[in-house]
């Protein structure tokens, strides 16, 4: 019975003394700390204009758990000599980051701070580091590579041109009928609408229009026709006026340019949209041409100018535009068409040595498509050694970032 | 009261203006040519403002001389060289010295053909290729039948594609016909994107639709 007795205390002291133990006792702390990220290192990120900073580190011990105790990391940072601030948070697991949003004039340092539901842990901050920029972006040499050799091409074959040599381009369907619908707007005796699309002289449809305006202006001296072309750009009335002019002056016709040819509407596409619409059902064009960049207005610009029954010739490389003009035009030039056009009409060396060059390009990237798809195909099939390193170097060469 | 008015007055011009278009859907019309007529002086006044304020002030007037030297970014002299080419373009009102404003045209084409090139390669020539260069099977050669025709699709479209769009040779004999079969994936693309892009111009129209009869004649709730 006393032994009895004396188990009875004995527990009872033991379950007082472990209730009475105060909450940051060694035992259970020792339990829920966690430790810190370690080996976090900050470097300059690379081909950048100085605005990156790369960290990396090792992740806590205790965020390799399972499960983790970690829930998450804090990337703290401080300009020397100023206080610190946090820049991300980022999950578990997270072992690096970059911070795109440094200054070249500052020194910065960093830490990380490992998160848990007991309690945070400050990581060794950095060495101070600068962020610099660097003139050439080495990544893409691959792109430069093949950037020399097409442009090698384009001036190879600008050169053969200008030295007399004749370069054979195809005859592009559709082109033939320009001269046509020309004639056809003669007889009737009503103008010529031209459109170059909205968008300004920086867009390369915007100057492949030019040109291809530069050659429809001469017909249209030499048959006397009218020629009306509303614009939605200041600099590409000046450029298109310039055209004309010189098309009438090489006709021999310069009295008979005038300024009102080319005309400014409105920067906003719909008001420009408007205007066109209204001009084509009262003026009744015979030929309308809509060559250059085109947006939504398209569709509308192309049914006007089929309900009052004109001949329609257009052209753009914006590939959502293209349907439209192949179902409501006459004659539709597609994409590239509209600046292989431009070489064709204008016979000009450089574009026909720009356009044979991109041919080049073409056929390389024909040969890397079939070459490519077969090493693919073969590699992984039956597991062709050759083949797979073909495959790999071949993603190397071609790859973008 | 006053704003209540002047909703319901925007409101009414903001209908009759909506309906002076649609009314070209009949013909042209003295209505549609007020309207026209509004929309183009409206928009051409307010594409002058906007380029006044965002370019001419926001950026060289506040550049030059608001913004305090220290905040000032490194390069913040380049926008006198944008000053500078503004100028030679107006040179155009003077007619003997009119020929300086190409300067400023050739810097524009010549600048954006610069900056465009690295862009337009990477997206449209290495990364067309980059993602149709792949093994037809799949990479493990266990893709299922619809990834293998899909694959197969990717690689002749785009290789006929490509010869459609070659200019130095003649399409005749196996190249024209392999052409021929370009142009047949373009025109099925074309189709399927105009498809696609009639469904957001219904958008646009249902949208002007929806303020006719939920914000104007309140029949829609």
């Amino acid at each position: 019975m006393l032994f009895r007795v004396a188990i009875a205390f004995a527990c009872l002291f033991i379950i007082a003394g472990v209730a009475g133990q105060p909450a940051g006792d060694t035992a259970l702390a020792v339990q829920q700390t966690i430790a810190p990220v370690t080996s976090l290192i900050a470097t300059n990120h690379e081909y950048d204009n100085g605005t990156g900073i790369d960290l990396i580190w090792v992740p806590s011990i205790d965020d390799r758990l399972a499960p983790s105790r970690v829930t998450g990391y804090e990337v703290w940072r401080s300009v020397v000599g100023g206080s610190g601030s946090r820049i991300a948070e980022l999950p578990a697991g997270a072992n690096k980051f970059t911070d795109e949003q440094c200054s070249r004039e500052s020194t910065y340092v960093y830490s990380v701070v490992a998160i848990s539901v007991a309690g945070n842990a400050v990581s060794i901050s950095t060495a101070p580091i600068q962020p610099a920029r660097e003139w050439i972006n080495l990544h893409r040499l691959n792109l430069l590579a093949i950037a020399f050799l097409v442009s090698a091409a384009v001036i190879y074959f600008i050169q053969s041109a200008r030295s007399g040599k004749k370069l054979f381009v195809r005859k592009i369907a559709g082109l033939d009928a320009v001269d046509d619908a020309i004639g056809r707007a003669t007889e009737m005796g009503r103008p010529i609408l031209f459109i170059p699309g909205i968008q300004d002289m920086d867009d390369v449809q915007t100057i492949a229009a030019i040109t291809i305006l530069g050659r429809v202006s001469r017909v249209v001296a030499d048959y006397d026709t009218k020629i009306k072309m509303p614009v939605s750009r200041s600099l590409v009335m000046t450029a298109a006026r310039e055209t004309i002019k010189a098309s009438y002056m090489a006709a021999g016709r310069p009295d008979a340019y005038n300024d009102d040819m080319v005309s400014y509407v409105t920067d906003e596409q719909f008001g420009y949209v408007a205007a066109v619409d209204g001009i084509m059902v009262r003026e009744k064009p015979a030929t309308c041409f809509y060559l250059g960049a085109f947006f939504a207005e398209s569709l509308i610009l192309a049914e006007t100018g089929n309900s009052v029954g004109a001949i329609q010739i257009a052209g753009t490389a914006m590939p959502a535009q293209i349907p439209f003009f192949v179902a409501a035009c006459d004659f539709a030039l597609i994409g590239e068409e509209l600046f292989a056009a431009s070489a064709y009409l204008s016979n000009e060396p450089k574009q026909l040595g720009s356009l044979k060059g991109q041919d080049v390009g073409k056929a390389v990237a024909l040969v890397v498509i079939v070459v490519g798809t077969m090493a693919a195909t073969i590699g992984s099939a039956w597991d062709v050694t050759f083949m797979n390193q073909l495959w790999s170097a071949l993603k190397v060469v071609f790859q973008t970032n | 009261m006053e704003s209540g008015l002047m909703h319901h007055v925007a409101l009414w011009l903001a209908a009759f203006l909506t309906l002076g278009i649609f009314s070209f859907l009949y013909r042209d019309n003295t209505w549609y040519k007020v309207c026209e007529a509004i929309f183009v002086g409206i928009s051409a006044g307010y594409w002058f403002v906007a380029y006044f304020w965002d370019n001419l002030y926001t950026k060289f007037w506040v550049g030059v001389w608001v913004t305090p030297m220290a905040d000032r970014p490194d390069d913040w002299y380049v926008l006198y060289v944008g000053a500078a080419l503004g100028i030679l373009m107006l040179l155009r009102l003077v007619p003997k010295v009119g020929w300086i404003s190409r300067w400023p045209l050739a810097f524009i084409v010549g600048a954006t053909a610069g900056l465009y090139l690295v862009t337009y390669f990477a997206s449209n020539v290495m990364l067309q290729i980059e993602d149709t260069v792949r093994p037809i099977f799949g990479a493990e050669n266990d893709a299922p039948i619809y990834e293998i025709i899909g694959n197969i699709v990717v690689a002749v479209g785009t290789f006929t594609g490509l010869i459609y769009f070659f200019f130095s040779k003649e399409h005749r004999g196996a190249f024209g016909r392999a052409a021929k079969v370009g142009i047949f994936f373009l025109m099925i693309t074309f189709g399927a994107s105009f498809g696609y892009t009639v469904m957001s111009r219904m958008s646009l129209l249902i949208g002007r639709m929806d303020f006719l009869f939920s914000d104007w004649l309140k029949l829609i709730k």
